[in-house]
Formats: structure tokens, C-alpha cells, sequence
């Protein structure tokens, strides 16, 4: 699977790119002794891994770096960069080889997602409203079938509520069911919680995308209708 | 909102953090009566999101606290590795959606041979891409388990999982308590 490398008069700039980007990255400490490759699952995909990365960029192969597809197979699970020994950063190289593609030419799929949610709120890109019907409709019928659940309250921007809590957009949208039983404990405990109608959804396309702008902007607009609309003093995560 | 230094008044938690809490504090009453004679054993998976790049060897315990409670400690057998150093599922970074079924599958078949040498015949996956893909590697390796939420199991062992609740819970389980 190994192609020799050519050197002939190489510039690093994509190296200088990453470095200038995140200077913490290290990527000039490589010892190549391989222990993000040995514990890497994405090694060997596509005749790559994170070590023979790491020496393209020091080789200054910029070009047969950005447009190989791997950027996409590894997960950016960052397995390597806590087991590195020289805190070399290989998950933020990745995350700049893949916010190096054309905006257009990454993965349709991650890119629709992410579009989105810059656009509606959720990756599934339902609009808010079906959410917020979606979210009465179970729980209504959760309250008509079980007794002890006859109170139970879910909402929607209850202003002053303690807690805002996202929802990965599949099980509103995908699998509605799955919502009762978080609902339930969350009843249970006695939690003041309630969703945000703005930017609701628990994940993070734009992340995956390599999207800066995208994503800071999910989270501005996220962070406004916390603080200024709802007041809440806590964001739960459900994932 | 550390990445871009995005001000904000709220603390930002995540729910296995809170379960964690309730339990200690004693507002959540659950245990793991209900396995104790069936046995059913449980793995989990650590997301790398939440335990590895975020809140560590902190999420890993509190999450482990948490599973071992709601389906007893001898029912509960760790992947290796796991916690911290736990390998990615496959479906992270946008995996699912990238576009790269043969090379996400290839990936997940560590995970895939992982969760098999546990001998589980659930996994709990409280990260809705895990989930996915812990799912798809399961009916493409032919895998011998079912993937969960954790509060699907939660509501399990307090009685109260209603029964179109059940979507991922097999055979075994799918008329439990009802």
C-alpha cells in the first residue's frame, strides 16, 4: 500500500497554515514511533494513517494531503493525541485538512446537516413547530396512558425554567418514543427543565464539517436565546 | 463555546452527570432488583466525545456508577480498553453521514469484536451516533446483542418504560414489567 515520496523542493505551508491555526499542535515533534497508528482503528483505510499523515505534513506533501479522503474515514476520536507522547494534535490537523476542502466537495451528507442547522435549528431540518407538536403530541399520550405521568410537563421555552435540555433531532424527528422515558426520570427527579425552541438539537454537523462559521454561529444564537429569552441557569446535554 | 470564547451565563452539564447526582442524592430510586435473577449481562460504550475529549476519567466513573446501579455490578463487563483510552465506535466525526460505509464498517469491526468478547447481549450507547453505528456493525458482523439507551434501562428498572418504549430492547426484555 506504501507509495514513495518524492522531495523534491517542498514548502510546508499547509504546515505553517495548521501551526499558525493552532500553534499548540506540535506537528514538528514527531518521533514516528507509531503509537497513534498501532491504536488507531482508521489505520491502513485507504493506505493511510495517523503517522503517515503527520510525515506528509512535515514533508510538505500538501497537496496529496488535502485531497485525500481519509480526512473523512478518521473520526477525530483523538485516541491518538492522548497517547502520544509528544502531544502532537492529529485531530485538529484533521479537522484543518477537512476545513481545507472547498465548502462544496465535502461530504454531502455532513454538509446538508449542518446547513441544516444554521437554517432550522436541527440537523433533521424539521421546522420548529413540528418539534414543538411532536414534543406536546407524546406527551399528551403519555399522560392520558399512564396515571402516575397525569402531571408529568414538557415544554417549550419556559422562561425562568432551571434547566435547558438539548435532544439529539433523530428521536423527535425518527423515533418520538424515545423521549418518554428521559421525560419520565426527568418527572421523577422533580427537574424544572424545559427545551429551547432556538437551535434545540444536541448535535454538531458543523463540528464534523469543519465548519467554523457555521457552527460558531449555532452556538451564538444558541447561547443568545439561553441567557436573554429563557434564563436558564443550566444546558444538559443528553448525549 | 471554549473555541470561539463565546460568553455565556449558564453552566453547561450532561445528563449521565445529573443521573449520577440524583442516585447519590437519593431523588432517583432505582437498583437492579430486576436482574438479579435473569442475569442479562451489559457492556458500554464510552463516547469519545463526552468521556475522551471532554469531561474524562470523571464521565467514565459517574457513568459506570450509574449502569452498574440500574443493572447490578455483576452483570456489568467492561470492554478492553475502555474509559479514556476506550477506541471510537466508527460512527463519530460524521462517519454515519461521510459517505464511507466499507471503511466506517472496517473501523467498526474493532469495536464490533470488542463488544463480542464481553459476551454482552446489550450495550449501552448514551450517544445517539454510537448508537447508529454500534447497530449497523451488530446486523453487518452478524453481532449478538442489542444496543440501548441508558434510560431506556433506567425505566426499566423503575417499572415504568411503557411499551412502545421498547423499539431497541430484544426478545428477553421486551415484555419485562409490564
Amino acid at each position: 500500500m506504501s507509495i514513495p515520496i518524492e522531495l523534491n523542493e517542498k514548502d510546508c505551508e499547509f504546515k505553517a497554515i495548521v501551526l499558525d491555526r493552532v500553534p499548540t499542535a506540535n506537528l514538528d515533534m514527531c518521533l514516528t514511533c507509531g503509537t497513534c497508528t498501532g491504536g488507531c482503528p482508521a489505520s491502513e483505510q485507504m493506505g493511510m494513517d495517523p503517522r503517515k499523515l503527520v510525515r506528509m505534513v512535515l514533508f510538505g506533501l500538501d497537496e496529496e494531503i488535502k485531497k485525500h479522503d481519509w480526512a473523512w474515514v478518521c473520526t477525530m476520536c483523538a485516541r491518538c493525541f492522548w497517547e502520544c507522547p509528544m502531544n502532537i494534535d492529529i485531530p485538529k490537523l484533521v479537522y484543518n485538512i477537512r476545513s481545507s476542502w472547498p465548502r462544496d466537495s465535502r461530504p454531502k451528507g455532513i454538509l446538508g446537516s449542518c446547513d441544516n442547522h444554521i437554517r432550522a435549528g436541527n440537523a433533521m431540518g424539521v421546522p420548529t413547530d413540528d418539534f414543538i407538536w411532536t414534543v406536546e403530541d407524546v406527551a399528551e399520550e403519555i399522560r392520558e396512558s399512564s396515571p402516575e405521568f397525569a402531571d408529568m410537563q414538557v415544554t417549550v421555552d419556559r422562561k425562568g425554567a432551571y434547566m435547558a435540555i438539548n435532544q439529539n433531532s433523530r428521536e423527535p424527528v425518527t423515533e418520538p418514543d424515545e423521549l418518554g422515558p428521559l421525560w419520565k426520570i426527568l418527572h421523577i427527579v422533580g427537574a424544572d427543565w424545559t427545551y429551547p425552541s432556538v437551535m434545540w438539537a444536541g448535535e454538531n454537523y458543523c463540528l464534523f464539517l469543519a465548519d467554523d462559521q457555521g457552527w460558531k454561529y449555532i452556538l451564538e444564537e444558541f447561547v443568545y436565546h439561553i441567557d436573554n429569552n429563557l434564563g436558564c441557569k443550566m444546558v444538559v446535554n443528553t448525549e | 463555546m471554549r473555541k470561539f470564547n463565546i460568553p455565556h451565563k449558564f453552566e453547561f452539564t450532561n445528563i449521565i452527570t445529573l443521573y449520577a447526582q440524583w442516585i447519590r442524592q437519593g431523588k432517583l430510586k432505582v437498583n437492579s432488583d430486576w436482574n438479579k435473577d435473569l442475569k442479562v449481562k451489559f457492556t458500554a460504550q464510552d463516547p469519545c466525545n463526552i468521556v475522551r475529549k471532554t469531561l474524562r476519567e470523571q464521565m467514565a466513573d459517574d457513568m459506570r456508577f450509574v449502569i452498574k446501579t440500574i443493572v447490578g455490578e455483576e452483570n456489568f463487563i467492561d470492554m478492553v480498553p475502555c474509559g479514556i483510552n476506550n477506541y471510537c465506535c466508527g460512527g463519530g466525526g460524521g462517519a454515519l453521514q461521510a459517505g464511507y460505509p466499507e471503511q466506517r464498517r472496517a473501523y467498526g469491526k474493532v469495536k464490533f469484536n470488542q463488544i463480542q468478547n464481553t459476551e454482552a447481549t446489550y450495550v449501552i450507547a448514551p450517544c445517539h451516533n454510537c448508537h447508529k453505528q454500534i447497530e449497523d456493525i451488530g446486523e453487518h458482523y452478524h453481532g449478538n446483542y442489542h444496543v440501548v439507551h441508558i434510560w431506556t434501562i433506567m425505566c426499566l428498572a423503575m417499572g415504568i418504560l411503557g411499551e412502545n418504549e421498547r423499539t431497541y430492547l430484544g426478545p428477553d426484555l421486551a415484555s419485562l414489567g409490564l
